[in-house]
């Protein structure tokens, strides 16, 4: 084996129920380097450096830490190999300080019990080091987030690491803070410390990483010196893949612009975004994670307070307060998580469908059981939902019939807008196909469409028209002609 | 040949309680000759009424995901007004009417804490459960208001066509509140947001406005076991209605409603509160002492849940 190498991990494959997250994937870190993981959302980063740190068990495949073979089955077993992740979402006990979280499992005793003093004088040291100005008595819920973020790191540089992982840390950083992340990962790799560091972000990785390992469907694809290979290459390696005729997206007759969204700004993500649709147009909403393209969606709809921004639906300025006054103007959300957002998981099929309109089978202030039945029936048959009966709880259905489910209490409701957040995921190929078929036919009948995705061949695939978001603002607006993987790829990832 | 299968999960969880309450009636008449009578049976019956009222405003605050503590307090305060009204001199219908609007009024409070303050509702009815019983208390200085006259003695002990009045209005609260839950857009929400809040507001449904209803309802079911019970004692006491909310908790649960709401049913409820009573009256006859009884209905409690979420696994 090569001793330059502090891990090494060989032929990894983990199969989630359905999908092969990693298939037969290999990668190696040597010390004093830093190697970024590179790949679309779903590429397999996350759950590669899981099967390193012990959060995820693999199938098969060899794993080895300085040497030794490795099997680690919780996270403690990799920290005492030496081993520590930064997850992506902040993994710290709002209401303890900031020393009691750096400390947590690992702290300092005196006569049994804690040593208080040192605790303390030796997070502030640590912080000192870090050159971060964050009181160690602080209760972690007064912090920012981004400072949050630099805790998470002083608590795996404290540990005495010989690998640590970065899954995004810097997404939500200010360039000054970033600045000093980096000057302390340049520290850790000058002392021989491995650092795997996951990121989208093309111009950081230029800067500080050695080695970049590209990934794509959970396949290995390429390990690069990122010196002699320009972005252009990277990008192409991570998303690479033949567009399938998977998308059976028809031409519909675009018409006048119905929906219009403007100057939409959060306290915490967006900042001042725009877009339009027009009659029978599927706008694709392209972007990374975390780039705020559900939160835009929601903040469209009511669902979330927004500092500013206003609806303008043909040509009428819209007031919307709260989801109900989006639902009474035909405006729908088919929500990113089916389950916590769009369903009622023990309530009937027929149920769900009726939910946003049920004053159309309603009548002299009853709901009739018949009426009911015959909408539900009909929505069965149009969309295809494989269901023993009505009766039957949402919660029984697979993933796809689930999601028809939630289109048809949409359609039930007679909307003429309707945000579709990441309708695919999760769901089969078979049922996928089918989703866009609704899709496309909704447009073809003259609905108004915005479908967010973080699949880029689903994008390309289903849009007439592409607009790209990064960090809370709207970057592109790109027709479809004019739209490829790469030019997508470049605006998410931060390019203007 | 095909069997079919019946999956004991599938079976509805007030069939099963149902059949609980008829076993337990089986074995009860085989240990005292005297509980299958007429008289016994109605008496058991009556028992349950009051509880049973209010274990129907109950079961639309669960349902909802919420808990409504105020309820005991609330009687005691309703009936102290009640009683006030009555010895006053005003009308008996309109104190009635009055009384059970009070009770609403309580309700609303509960509603708003819930909806507007975002109190967890647990710590909102518990606020008002303590402020009602005060109420009561500070408005009689802790003594009882006594001889409230022919009409109050009707509604406690009298009867229409042979059957009690009690059990008449029992009857007619759970009617209306099965015809909500099964026939209205109220009940349909009532479910809803007690399966999935935000799916619901998603939805586009004002969910505040359920989650009042509920409250509102629970008030009003209030109101009316202060007077049930007012009648009943033949007098308002400020001390009335002391653990009261936790038998119609008791009775909701037993009934198969789950805690976290979204799922169950009216029907359930009343078997709950039968059973609660059947069983207490039971008891009783075989001269088990009430401090058992207790424990016998803690038990109860503990199995019809746990048998509930082993059926839901």
């Amino acid at each position: 084996m090569d001793e330059r190498n502090i891990v090494v991990m060989k032929n990894i494959t983990v199969q989630f129920p359905g999908v092969k997250a990693l298939d037969d994937v290999s990668f190696s870190l040597r010390r004093g380097e830093v190697h970024v993981l590179l790949g679309e959302n779903g590429a397999g980063k996350s759950t590669l450096v899981k099967v390193l740190s012990g959060v995820y068990k693999r199938n098969s495949g060899e794993v080895y830490v300085d040497g030794k073979a490795v099997e680690f089955r919780t996270t403690k077993e990799a920290q005492e190999a030496g081993v520590n992740i930064v997850h992506q979402e902040l993994n710290l006990i709002p209401y303890l300080s900031v020393a009691e979280n750096i400390f947590l499992g690992h702290e300092p005793k005196k006569n049994g019990v804690i040593d208080w003093k040192r605790m303390y004088s030796d997070t502030e040291e640590v912080l000192k080091n870090l050159g971060v100005d964050i009181p160690a008595r602080a209760e972690i819920r007064s912090l920012s987030v981004a400072q949050q973020q630099m805790v998470e790191i002083a608590k795996a540089v404290r540990l005495e690491s010989k690998v640590i992982v970065l899954d995004e840390p810097t997404s939500s950083l200010t360039d000054k803070e970033i600045e000093s992340l980096f000057r302390i990962m340049r520290d850790l790799r000058d002392k021989g410390v491995g650092i795997i560091y996951i990121s989208h972000r093309f111009d950081e990785i230029k800067r500080i990483c050695d080695r970049a390992t590209i990934m794509r469907d959970g396949k290995y694809v390429a390990t690069v010196d990122v010196d002699s290979c320009d972005t252009d290459e990277m990008i192409r390696m991570m998303v690479g893949r033949e567009l399938t005729d998977m998308y059976p997206k028809e031409k519909a007759d675009i018409g006048e612009v119905v929906f219009e969204a403007k100057s939409f700004s959060t306290e915490e993500k967006l900042k001042n975004c725009s877009l339009y649709v027009r009659k029978g147009e599927i706008l694709g909403l392209a972007g990374l994670m975390g780039a705020g393209r559900t939160e835009f969606a929601r903040a469209m709809i009511g669902a979330d307070p927004i500092l500013s921004g206003e609806i303008i639906l043909n040509g009428e300025k819209l007031r919307i307060r709260r989801p109900e006054d989006a639902v009474k103007r035909g405006i729908g959300l088919v929500p990113e998580d089916r389950k916590q957002q769009g369903l009622i998981l023990g309530m009937s099929v027929g149920k769900n469908i009726t939910l946003a309109n049920l004053k159309k089978v309603m009548s002299s202030g009853i709901v009739r059981d018949k009426a009911e039945q015959k909408i539900g029936e009909k929505y069965i048959k149009d969309l295809n939902i494989r269901t023993p009966g009505l009766s039957q709880r949402v919660k029984f259905l697979s993933g796809g019939n689930q999601q028809k489910v939630v289109v048809a209490k949409w359609l039930m409701a007679e909307g003429n807008v309707l945000i579709f957040d990441e309708p695919t995921r999760g769901i089969d190929v078979g049922a996928k196909a089918e989703i866009y078929r609704i899709m496309s036919s909704l447009a073809q009948q003259g609905m108004a469409i915005i479908m967010i995705s973080s699949e880029l061949p689903e994008i390309l695939g289903m849009s007439d028209r592409i607009n790209v978001m990064c960090n809370g603002e709207v970057r592109a607006d790109i027709p479809r002609e004019e739209a490829t993987q790469e030019k997508i790829m470049y605006y998410a990832t931060g390019g203007k | 040949m095909k069997t079919k299968k019946i999956s004991f999960s599938k079976i509805p969880t007030t069939l099963i309680t149902l059949a609980a309450l008829i076993i337990l009636c089986i074995v009860l008449s085989i240990a005292s000759p005297y509980f299958l009578t007429q008289k016994n049976l109605v008496n058991a019956v009556l028992q349950c009424t009051i509880n049973a009222t209010l274990a129907c405003g109950m079961t639309f605050v669960i349902l909802t995901g919420g808990i409504d503590l105020s309820v005991g307090s609330v009687v005691a305060f309703v009936g102290v007004m009640l009683g006030t009204f009555v010895k006053g001199g005003m009308a008996l219908p309109l104190a009635i009417v009055l009384s059970i609007l009070i009770g609403g009024v309580a309700g609303i409070i509960n509603g708003l804490l819930v909806t507007k303050i975002k109190l967890p509702p647990f710590i909102a009815t518990l606020g008002t459960m303590s402020i009602g019983r005060g109420l009561a208390l500070a408005k009689t200085s802790g003594r009882s208001i006594q001889g409230l006259g022919s009409g109050m003695k009707f509604i406690g002990s009298g009867s229409i066509l042979g059957i009690p009045v009690m059990i008449l209005i029992m009857i007619v609260v759970f009617l209306v509140g099965m015809f909500i839950l099964r026939y209205t857009r109220t009940g349909r929400y009532v479910y809803s947001v007690g399966g999935n809040l935000e799916a619901t507001r998603l939805s586009g449904i004002n969910t505040n406005k359920y989650i009042m209803f509920v409250y509102l309802f629970s008030g009003i079911m209030s109101g009316i076991a202060a007077v049930m019970l007012t009648g009943r004692l033949d007098a308002a006491q400020p001390v009335a209605g002391e653990g009261y909310e936790m038998q119609a908790i008791a009775a909701t649960v037993i009934g198969g409603t789950s805690m976290t709401g979204g799922e169950g049913r009216l029907s359930g409820t009343i078997v709950g509160a039968l059973f609660i009573s059947v069983l207490n009256n039971g008891l009783n006859l075989l001269n088990v002492s009430s401090y058992i009884q207790q424990i016998a209905i803690g038990l109860v409690i503990i199995f019809a849940v746990a048998l509930d979420s082993l059926r839901s696994k």
